[in-house]
């Protein structure tokens, strides 16, 4: 088993790089509407708020639900 | 589709690379000087090293039909070692003088040291006095925002002529300041640590495609030269056209690394003919 340091020095990088993917998606999205000029239609606009949920439920420090199950239970709402 | 690979560590990879790359449409690599893995003492062993590039490296490309073109320089994290540096710089006219050699690169900044801004310096001192052309290394994660000024900022004190300087691995926050000063700029594609596909083709949309050059860099660290083909697969799926890709994927290269005349690769186009020839 990997200590807590191990755990960070062994994903930091990738985990960064998954970030930077979401934000990534989040910028295209917004070029999108802005070069359309309209919003997602209604059931894109469902996705992209659980993307949302999902973001503000991994920024809760100290959360006693697994964020994985949380996150795999959002997503099976959309 | 013909592709370029502007950036490319040939001898840190297997030949399967080449053949694979063939395969995808690859029609020519250049190789930038690189960092070994440890610092090099000696002189000679850089020598060694630019002929394996110069001259031996284009006979294993040529097996599978690709150009090999490279590049010399001393890496920026060997830059702290200024008299070994000096000695090298010392063989690098003897380099330009051979058929493959392009310029300069890759020189430019690991931690923004003194010593590291003053070798990229005289790297591109020496590159601007032989009529090279230069490509310039920006450092990676934490210290990408500040080295990436830090190269700028040791350009704009010297004579340069920026559309034959190509500044590498640039990110959503470094692109803009590089691409206003007039220089090309260079996506470099990493399965983890660096630009992805995606993001690069986001870049290419935000900031259109002129003074673009897209690479996968491939070394002997985890990396993969098939994200180049990532990159126009993307391209090519969110409704750009084969024209479209040919220009950036093709035809940038040919023009940035044309100003050489050694490269002789022109850029082409796509035309439908109006008849099926006979």
């Amino acid at each position: 088993m990997l200590s807590p340091d191990q755990v960070v020095e062994t994903y930091f990088l990738e985990a960064r790089h998954q970030l930077l993917e979401v934000a990534a998606l989040l910028d295209r999205l917004d070029a999108a509407v802005a070069r359309e000029d309209r919003p997602p239609g209604v059931q894109a606009a469902g996705k992209v708020a659980v993307l949302r949920q999902a973001i503000t439920a991994l920024g809760v420090e100290g959360s006693p639900t697994d964020r994985t199950v949380k996150l795999l239970e959002l997503f099976a709402s959309v | 589709m013909q592709i370029i690979q502007p950036h490319y560590h040939a001898i840190a990879r297997t030949a399967q690379d080449y053949e694979r790359m063939a395969m995808s449409g690859v029609v020519a690599v250049a190789e930038p000087a690189f960092w070994a893995g440890f610092d090099r003492l000696y002189p000679e062993t850089f020598i060694d090293y630019f002929r394996q590039i110069s001259e031996f490296e284009p006979t294993r490309a040529a097996q599978y039909g690709i150009r090999h073109f490279c590049w010399v320089a001393v890496n920026p994290k060997e830059a702290e070692n200024p008299t070994l540096t000096r000695e090298v710089l010392e063989h690098f006219p003897e380099f330009f003088a051979k058929p493959t050699v392009l310029g300069v690169g890759e020189t430019g900044l690991h931690k923004s040291t003194r010593n590291e801004c003053e070798s990229l310096e005289a790297h591109v001192e020496l590159a601007m006095k032989h009529g090279q052309l230069v490509l310039i290394h920006t450092p990676h994660l934490a210290d990408k925002a500040h080295g990436t000024n830090k190269v700028l900022e040791v350009l704009a004190g010297m004579n340069v002529d920026p559309e034959r300087i190509w500044i590498d691995h640039v990110e959503e926050q470094t692109i803009k300041p590089c691409l206003d000063a007039g220089y090309w700029v260079g996506f470099t594609l990493y399965p983890i640590t660096k630009c992805s596909p995606k993001r690069a083709v986001d870049m290419l949309e935000k900031y259109g495609t002129d003074r673009i050059l897209v690479n996968s860099s491939a070394d002997w660290g985890p990396s993969d030269p098939f994200t180049l083909q990532e990159c126009i697969l993307e391209f090519r799926r969110r409704g750009h056209s084969l024209e479209e890709a040919l220009q950036v994927f093709h035809n940038n290269p040919c023009r940035f690394l044309g100003q050489n005349p050694k490269f002789d690769i022109r850029p082409i186009r796509v035309e439908t003919l109006a008849e099926v020839p006979a």
